[in-house]
């Protein structure tokens, strides 16, 4: 049986299904999944249609942190340990915003769990509305372009110093773009002892308003203009980043997509252009990406 | 062994011999000391290979016992009030994966104004949760119904949480002379925990895959079931419990003097050791009143009741909680369990919000049906006059 699918219901090119079944893949299907309301779930654990082929378990929206933390504790009690690790999905909603608490908790007490954050910028499930990890300027249903606004305003969350600031063992983030990355991070995080964070950068087609061909192609760009950045910090230290050969203007990364479409005709679209800018200008500076 | 303890230490003592895996903590007022002694317990090495976790809230704790359970390991945790409230999504997921986990709900009165103090509020608000429900009127209940819960939570037949009912404050800190269970005596009643299902790599299954509507009904139906199977379940257990321990608390209901009573009076809880007190001072005064003591809560002994109160003339509960915009939860339950009789009814909502409760309020309440000098239905206690602001 395969770790995940077939019979998964997701969008041909939806970033979260590549993600997912290279971390099921990286860890040889030896694990213990807990999965937040969302995308995911809802394209995968339909009852009797059910893709996974592994432990998998979904509770609500916001706890996906405390249910996993749960399943490691009763591992520990019930000296099953070695039976595989306990891995959450979830999205970027339910990590940077609802279930933060509970994450949070999971973090503190440094829970023998790989918390994956799969992270398509918005409520993807509910259609596309802000979240905390929304990137700056992006058309959302919540976040509308208007005369006044010209969509998000504010900055997409630091969710990676958060995770750092728990003193946690293992934190990085990574790309669909990047599979051989992504699979090293998941088997680095499995042999490590602790709470792991793995951010992964996953496309949706229908929020980004992108192809289904270009998933690869978007979230490659948002790496090669700075804009998400792929780092790893070990025990607090930042020990490796993806250089950059030749960084790309952001525009690029913009131009391809509905989201931000609208920064190429709004008044106040350069302003929020050159502000993305700003903010890939320090993501290179501060982790030293350009070759 | 008898030893005087609070209310706290009857239950940590037993849900210590039930040996748990995992228990989840939070603090809240009035229930802080139970999870207190767990972790002195954890702390001294007395909790075997039990992970005790100090969990983010309430809502985490809960969710921690979820991920738990599913993975196969016996769950408690303790709360009340806001704590429970905050539970609430939790555990109403919890009840429909039918997952066994016990928790004890030392009650408390739910906020707007905060109170920390005792009334039924906060396990009403669960009454249609799918937990399984009982409320205790001693420490020594309390004591005791600790493995009647497990027991039953983890029945193959019935998989599902289990609330343990205890008055905050009037219970919890009262210090009283326990008959302290043994390991050997629990470990006859309570097998460990053996579930029929759960997260494991050998047999990878699906935990809490969503309904669409050509399914979920059929889900529900099954939660249903299993609760109306528990029925039978607890009545066993409840019995089984008596023949170990020579302690018989009853069954689902407890009824004194109801054959020939002309009234019944109805509580749940501590406060039932008053109400009886007052009954019989006026069952020897002559008077024809009864007593009916509901231990069961969900699944709700309807037939029990109706059976208990079918030759009553009136009918009076006394009430710890409020459902607003109709009256008593409780008188609710009675009604409905009594569709068809032709009683009087009535019902009085005393000692909201820890509201001390005096036996001549019981004395007069009483009287006054008893007299007919109240209209039938739901009232308020003893309420001092005030003028509301918003009007």
């Amino acid at each position: 049986m395969n770790y995940f699918g077939p019979g998964h219901g997701a969008c041909p090119g939806c970033g979260l299904t590549i993600a997912t079944r290279n971390v099921l893949e990286a860890l040889e299907g030896k694990c213990f999944v807990a999965n937040s309301t969302g995308c995911l779930e809802i394209v995968s654990s339909q009852y009797e249609r059910s893709a996974w082929g592994v432990p998998y378990i979904h509770s609500l929206f916001e706890n996906a942190g405390a249910v996993a933390a749960g399943i490691d504790l009763a591992l520990k009690a019930l000296k099953r340990k070695g039976e595989g690790k306990v891995v959450v999905f979830a999205g970027d909603g339910a990590t940077a915003d609802i279930g933060i608490g509970t994450l949070s908790g999971m973090f503190d007490r440094n829970h023998d769990v790989i918390y994956i954050c799969l992270d398509n910028e918005a409520y993807q499930n509910t259609g596309n509305q802000q979240s905390g990890l929304t990137p700056l300027g992006s058309n959302t249903t919540t976040t509308p372009v208007g005369e006044l606004f010209p969509g998000k305003m504010g900055r997409k969350k630091d969710m990676v110093s958060i995770a750092v600031a728990h003193g946690i063992p293992y934190v990085a983030t990574a790309s669909v773009a990047f599979h051989a990355d992504l699979r090293r991070k998941v088997k680095k995080a499995a042999e490590i002892e602790g709470a792991k964070y793995i951010q992964i950068h996953s496309p949706c087609v229908t929020g980004w308003g992108i192809d289904g061909k270009q998933t690869i192609l978007s979230a490659k760009l948002a790496y090669e203009t700075a804009l998400y950045p792929i780092v790893e910090y070990e025990n607090g230290e930042l020990t490796r980043v993806r250089k950059i050969k030749e960084r790309k203007p952001v525009e690029e990364y913009l131009k391809i997509q509905r989201r931000f479409r609208h920064l190429f005709k709004h008044p106040k679209g350069k302003e929020i252009i050159s502000m993305l800018q700003k903010i890939a200008d320090e993501n290179a500076a501060k982790f030293n990406l350009d070759v | 062994m008898e030893k005087v303890v609070r209310g706290f230490y009857s239950i940590a003592h037993s849900v210590k011999l039930c040996k748990p895996n995992v228990i989840a903590a939070y603090p809240i007022t009035p229930q802080t000391e139970i999870v207190e002694n767990l972790a002195e317990m954890y702390a001294n090495g007395e909790l075997g290979d039990c992970e005790y976790v100090t969990a983010e809230s309430e809502f985490g704790a809960a969710s921690i016992l979820v991920g738990a359970s599913a993975a196969g390991a016996r769950t408690f945790t303790a709360t009340c009030s806001q704590g429970l409230i905050l539970m609430s999504e939790v555990l109403i997921n919890a009840a429909g994966m039918r997952l066994p986990i016990v928790l004890v709900n030392t009650n408390r009165a739910l906020s707007a104004p905060l109170s920390i103090w005792n009334d039924h509020q906060d396990s009403m608000v669960l009454r249609d949760g799918g937990l399984m429900q009982i409320h205790v009127e001693t420490n020594q209940e309390a004591h005791d119904m600790v493995p009647v819960a497990f027991k039953v939570a983890e029945d193959h037949k019935v998989m599902l949480p289990f609330m343990i009912n205890m008055d905050g404050y009037k219970l919890t800190h009262a210090y009283e002379p326990i008959d302290l269970l043994e390991q050997e005596m629990v470990d006859t009643f309570l097998p460990p925990y053996n579930p029929p299902v759960y997260m494991t790599t050998k047999d990878p299954l699906t935990f809490g895959s969503y309904a669409p509507p050509q399914y979920y009904a059929e889900f529900r139906v099954a939660l249903q079931n299993a609760m109306e199977r528990a029925r039978k379940v607890l009545e066993k257990a409840y019995k089984e419990w008596a023949e170990i321990t020579g302690r018989d608390w009853g069954g689902h209901i407890v009824a004194e003097g109801v054959e020939d009573a002309d009234l019944v009076a109805i509580s749940m809880g501590s406060l039932t050791g008053m109400v009886r007190d007052v009954i019989s001072e006026l069952r020897n005064q002559g008077k024809k009143v009864g007593l009916l003591k509901i231990r069961t809560f969900r699944p709700f002994p309807a037939k029990e009741v109706r059976g208990a109160l079918k030759d009553a003339e009136k009918i009076l509960v006394f009430e710890r909680a409020v459902s607003f915009g109709h009256g008593g939860p409780v008188g609710m339950e009675v009604k409905s369990a009594c569709f068809g009789l032709t009683p009087e009814f009535y019902s009085f909502a005393v000692g909201l919000g820890g509201r001390d409760v005096p036996r001549e309020e019981i004395v007069r309440i009483i009287s006054d049906v008893y007299y007919g000098k109240v209209d039938q239905g739901f009232h308020f206690g003893t309420v001092k006059p005030f003028e509301e602001v918003i009007v």
